[in-house]
């Protein structure tokens, strides 16, 4: 175990054990704690758990909501996020949604350099031979989102990957999303080279 | 012989018999495309013309109904299908500028373009809506009577009382608010580039002659027109 983690740990159960001794602690400074546990102290995210910093807030409303409802159904969403959002109210998920797109995201930056250009040219021309569209036309040209539509940019590539990967695997995410038609034409090597690519955008 | 009776079947399988025929009708009367019937039939017996309309839909709404992105996609559905060859020609020949939708047109070849014109000109969703609310009797009234003293005309006089355009003048009705604004406010960057002569010269003292405000008005009009 190296000393990052080791380092980690502790300082997660000394949160913990802070959040116990001050017991009238504010709601949504508790429920967010409850968010960070797995998504990082700062909310960049951690192992599975996706970084919340600087995502769309309108984004992070209709994902809870689709966790809440069960719509959003790959194994980690049914895991763990139906669990932790099942007794949030519309209030708090409008609160913690708007907390975490206010906190700075910095890219993850472990994706394989040695494909960021050929996934460069996919984000922003697609592939017209093959129907695989430009990322770029919603997402935006720094990868940034807009409304209800996710930043990519600075994502882990493990999870950029899994995503794009449960698309074509029958998982569900959103009502009326076009992502599984953007998904279907794109490969192994396309997937792999966007979210190289995609972890190294700030 | 037994080819042609295959693509029989699949014809007569096709939900939208009746539009098939009337295109059919149309591109035998000279009057859609210059394009032969054979390639337009054989086209939309392949599997690539499935490919490429889930392609168009993918960005342009899953009934091309238009789509907000990060950028806003315009409705196709009900479009002219005259307009749209000759603007997925002009993409490619760098009259209208659109580094996307450059790269798009080029993967398609005419017989294709004829093809996706014929079904998306067939298509009818109910507008995608959300347009602000607040200024839809100027619009009204500048699409019906247009801007005398700014030398702005009326709009239905070119694209009809109901909004649905003819030939190579675009169906407005039910496009998204904010697509149109993003034309007429910046038609002099987008249309009409390069030295080739282009239809879109006759929006242009249109386009410059309204006011941002009126843009918005007219705007916000159409996109309520089915």
């Amino acid at each position: 175990m190296s000393i990052r983690v080791m380092k980690r740990i502790v300082w997660k159960i000394a949160l913990l054990l802070l959040g116990v001794s001050i017991a009238p602690v504010a709601a949504s400074e508790a429920v967010v704690r409850n968010c960070t546990w797995c998504h990082g102290t700062s909310a960049q995210g951690y192992m599975v758990a996706p970084r919340l910093a600087g995502q769309r807030s309108l984004y992070l409303e209709t994902q809870i909501r689709a966790f809440h409802d069960h719509v959003r159904d790959n194994p980690f969403s049914k895991q763990y996020m139906w669990g932790a959002v099942a007794a949030l109210g519309p209030d708090a998920v409008h609160d913690l949604a708007a907390y975490f797109a206010t906190l700075p995201p910095r890219p993850a930056n472990d994706g394989n350099r040695s494909l960021t250009a050929a996934g460069r040219t996919i984000y922003m021309e697609g592939i017209p031979d093959a129907n695989i569209v430009a990322c770029y036309a919603c997402h935006g040209p720094n990868a940034e989102g807009v409304r209800d539509i996710p930043r990519l940019g600075g994502l882990a590539y493990s999870y950029l990957k899994g995503r794009l990967e449960q698309w074509g695997q029958g998982y569900h995410s959103v009502a009326g999303s076009p992502m599984p038609l953007v998904a279907r034409p794109l490969g192994p090597a396309e997937i792999d080279a966007l979210a190289s690519y995609l972890s190294f955008v700030r | 012989m037994r080819s042609l009776f295959t693509i029989a079947r699949l014809r007569l399988r096709d939900v939208d018999l009746r539009a098939a025929l009337l295109a059919l009708i149309l591109i035998a009367a000279g009057s859609v495309a210059v394009h032969g019937d054979e390639g337009v039939v054989a086209v939309r017996a392949s599997g690539g013309f499935e490919a490429k309309l889930e392609y168009c839909k993918t960005c342009h709404g899953l009934s091309a109904q238009g789509y907000r992105g990060y950028f806003a996609m315009p409705r196709l559905a009900g479009q002219q299908p005259q307009y749209l060859e000759n603007q997925l020609r002009a993409f490619t020949e760098r009259r209208r500028t659109n580094p996307i939708m450059a790269n798009v047109a080029h993967s398609l070849n005419p017989s294709m373009i004829a093809a996706l014109a014929s079904h998306f000109n067939h298509l009818d969703p109910r507008p995608i809506g959300g347009a602000p609310h607040g200024a839809l009797a100027l619009g009204k009234r500048i699409y019906e009577e247009g801007l005398p003293e700014s030398n702005v005309a009326a709009c239905w006089a070119c694209h009809g009382a109901d909004g649905k355009g003819q030939n190579e003048i675009p169906r407005l009705a039910g496009q998204l608010y904010e697509y149109t604004v993003g034309q007429l406010t910046g038609w002099a960057k987008q249309r009409g580039q390069g030295t080739a002569v282009d239809t879109s010269a006759i929006m242009a003292p249109t386009a410059h002659n309204l006011t941002r405000s009126q843009v918005e008005a007219v705007a916000a009009y159409v996109s309520t027109l089915q």
